[in-house]
């Protein structure tokens, strides 16, 4: 018994390995003691908060989208009922005077986004594929629009608020300042990063892989594919529960657009554009679409366009996100071959770069003349002026969307080409080390 | 009572007809390409709001035809140069494709109309009441979308059931690789089909646009509802889709003229629950839950028949 155990069981990783592996863990914990010791403004602990959130919220995602191949797109409900759920027990504690403190609140969210996902889920994941998705946005739905008809409990439009730190204060933190908030937040982070990865390792984890690339496999070993479908969909609506609660924490109120459909969109765009192939994908998702979206709104109007635009390009052009585009060039590095790609990739990068930039002179200018006709057409957008009334602006802007097309289209090819004689001569060198 | 049914019985069917236009080139969409249209509603949207913006110009009936051929000649693009493309990276890159797309649409109508409704009206043709039924004027504008969709609902009928296209469509609807084995050029078909269910999407838009609200959130109010459809009906199956449009058209229509609630019908048993905390509940009346009511039915229908009303598929 014991032979056959340790035959079937991987080996135990070097020595170097395990050294790698927790020093990654050491390394992102330093990381987020560290971050507002050197950024110290309210604004950045603000956002530092906000991507923690969104990056537990993403990784819950990922739970169904990467893992189980589950495409959900009601997901912002089991982080808008944590987030109420947190926000009335922060009521009723204060109330009560009950000597629960804050930094427990998520987990209160986090099991009412597992009873919820609990559930409704069973129901939900009886199907999988097209019918899921639709079916999780038509739940969603009910939800968001049941929220605005239980008034009591969701407070209607305006929501409900609370006061954090009226709570049972552990070592005397009330959690006032933004910096206790961030600790709060930054330890939650770690604490659910830490346990989802783990999920990922265990059986149920493996299983759930399994259940995404072929369901029918799963049966025929014994396992049913809707009761690993329902575990993960009641694991990733735990995670999402203890987002919600963070996020009710940090704004001190909930109200129904924790529920909504912007908020289930958000998170899609954020695990999909991060990678989802990738357990760090989400992650790196959160961060770039908490930051563009924080950063482009500062910038322009009509940011949430830009954002659609970008999305629809990752889909189109690099299905596997930023972590999967860049994972795609291990072997490269591994062959110390990268080098050869960049001169073809800096000679596409130059007609994109314009192909972009007349577009977005060009949606600049379109909105110039829709949506504030009568102002003055100096307008300024990205912190660069131009005059949207010349024509030579709308010169500039369709002699760059044409050549840039075009050159990009060759260029690009170029870089298929080499990548290909690129990709197999590393190959090669690798294989004959 | 009389009048209230026989007045929302015609607009319960009225809004079912007009779903079904949608609902019938989402399934066909979805049965042919195998993708879940996201930004369908999308379409319907462009089609009102293109609808709107030549009959300003040229006056209605040029927008009645010309707004459906310009969505769909987009519709058609977007398969073109878009879902083929996506193709390659599998079912939930095309969703997601369609979702983005949906998005964006929206952002661009906000940014050339706004945001607050436009003011689409009826033609001065049809500016008229049709009858009055019990004091109820009847608009004519309702009866001409009543015989549009009618009209549509036979042509494509006599489309799918009579003409070479439509058996190849129905056959691609049970059996969309042996359609491609026997040399048929699928590619133009799926641009085709995408084509003109984009365009039927877009018709409704035209036709609804001046009886219902024209706004850029038309197709994030509608979109869910059309899911619920095709869900409602079974994925993939035609009459399924006819059957869930009028029967979700029915239930919300008569849901909204039932002013009825839990307190008022059981009130005198239980009067103190009316200050407890179901007094949300007790208190709501049937037509304030009229817009959850498509949803709710949906919860139903997976409870008791996960395949749909009509559905033979799994996924």
């Amino acid at each position: 018994m014991t032979d056959l155990a340790s035959r079937v069981a991987p080996p135990r990783p070097a020595l170097s390995d395990r050294l790698k592996f927790y020093g990654i863990w050491i390394a992102t914990a330093l990381t987020l003691l560290l971050l507002p010791k050197i950024f110290a403004s309210g604004g950045s602990l603000t956002t530092f908060s906000l991507v923690g959130i969104s990056i537990i919220f993403a990784l819950s995602y990922n739970i169904l989208l990467g893992q189980t191949g589950m495409l959900s797109f009601g997901h912002a409900v089991y982080y808008g009922l944590g987030g109420f759920l947190a926000i009335h027990a922060i009521n009723l504690l204060g109330g009560n005077k009950w000597p629960i403190p804050l930094p427990l609140v998520p987990l209160i969210g986090g099991v009412a986004g597992l009873f919820f996902a609990a559930l409704i889920g069973w129901v939900m994941t009886q199907r999988s594929g097209t019918a899921f998705a639709m079916i999780s946005l038509g739940l969603a739905e009910l939800v968001a629009s049941s929220a605005l008809i239980l008034r009591t409990f969701f407070g209607g439009e305006a929501g409900i608020s609370a006061n954090r730190t009226k709570l049972f204060k552990l070592f005397g933190l009330n959690f006032g300042p933004q910096i206790q908030i961030y600790y709060l937040v930054a330890a939650w982070t770690l604490i659910a990063i830490i346990a989802m990865y783990a999920l990922t390792r265990t059986p149920l984890g493996r299983m759930c892989n399994a259940v995404r690339d072929n369901p029918e496999r799963v049966q025929f070993v014994g396992y049913d594919p809707h009761v690993v479908r329902y575990l993960a969909f009641c694991f990733s609506g735990f995670f999402a529960g203890i987002a919600g609660a963070l996020a009710a924490i940090n704004f001190e109120i909930a109200n129904s657009a924790y529920l909504g459909a912007v908020q289930s969109g958000t998170v899609l765009f954020a695990a999909y554009i991060g990678g989802i192939g990738f357990f760090i994908g989400p992650i790196v998702g959160a961060i770039f679409v908490t930051i563009l979206s924080l950063g482009l709104s500062d910038l322009t109007h009509v940011w949430q366009l830009y954002f659609g635009l970008f999305f629809i390009a990752v889909v189109m052009f690099t299905p596997g996100g930023i972590t999967g585009l860049m994972m795609m060039h291990r072997p490269l590095l591994r062959a110390g071959m990268l080098t050869q790609m960049l001169p073809s990739y800096l000679l596409a990068a130059l007609p994109t770069l314009a192909l972009v930039t007349g577009l977005m002179l060009m949606i600049e200018t379109t909105v110039h003349y829709t949506v504030n006709p009568g102002e003055s057409p100096h307008i300024k957008a990205f912190g660069i002026p131009f005059n949207a009334a010349s024509p030579l602006t709308w010169t500039i802007s369709a002699v760059l969307i044409v050549a840039g097309f075009v050159l990009a289209r060759l260029a690009w090819a170029r870089v298929g080409h080499t990548w290909d004689t690129t990709l197999t001569a590393a190959r090669a060198k690798v294989h004959a080390r | 009572m009389l009048e209230l049914i026989v007045i929302s019985t015609l607009n319960g069917v009225l809004f079912g007809m007009l779903l079904f236009l949608m609902a019938s080139g989402l399934t066909v969409i979805f049965s042919m390409l195998g993708v879940l249209n996201f930004a369908h509603a999308s379409f319907y949207m462009l089609g009102a709001f293109f609808g709107f913006q030549i009959s300003r110009w040229f006056g209605f009936w040029p927008a009645l035809l010309f707004a459906p051929l310009l969505a769909g000649a987009i519709g058609a693009a977007v398969e073109r140069f878009g879902l083929r493309r996506v193709h390659r990276n599998g079912h939930v890159a095309e969703l997601l494709f369609t979702f983005g797309l949906a998005f964006a649409i929206e952002e661009i109508v906000q940014i050339i109309w706004g945001k607050s409704p436009v003011d689409f009206r009826p033609p001065a043709l049809l500016d008229f009441p049709a009858f009055t039924i019990f004091s109820t004027n009847y608009p004519a504008y309702k009866m001409f979308m009543l015989a549009v969709s009618i009209v549509i609902f036979i042509g494509l009928l006599l489309v799918l059931k009579k003409t070479r296209v439509g058996l190849i469509v129905q056959a691609a609807l049970t059996h969309p690789h042996m359609v491609g084995h026997l040399g048929h050029n699928v590619e133009r078909i799926f641009m085709l089909v995408f084509g003109v269910g984009t365009a039927l999407a877009a018709v409704a838009g035209v036709i609804a646009g001046p009886s219902l609200v024209t706004q850029s959130n038309m197709a994030g109010l509608l979109g869910p509802i059309l899911f619920v459809v095709v869900v409602v009906g079974g994925l993939g199956s035609l009459p399924g889709a006819f059957i869930a449009s009028l029967l979700i058209g029915l239930v919300q229509t008569f849901a909204v003229s039932i002013n009825g609630s839990l307190a008022s019908v059981f009130g005198p048993l239980g009067p103190d629950l009316a200050q407890s905390w179901l007094s949300d509940i007790w208190n709501v009346t049937v037509a304030q839950i009229a817009p959850i009511m498509p949803y709710l039915l949906l919860v139903l229908i997976l409870i008791f028949r996960p395949m749909g009303l009509l559905g033979t598929r799994e996924t």
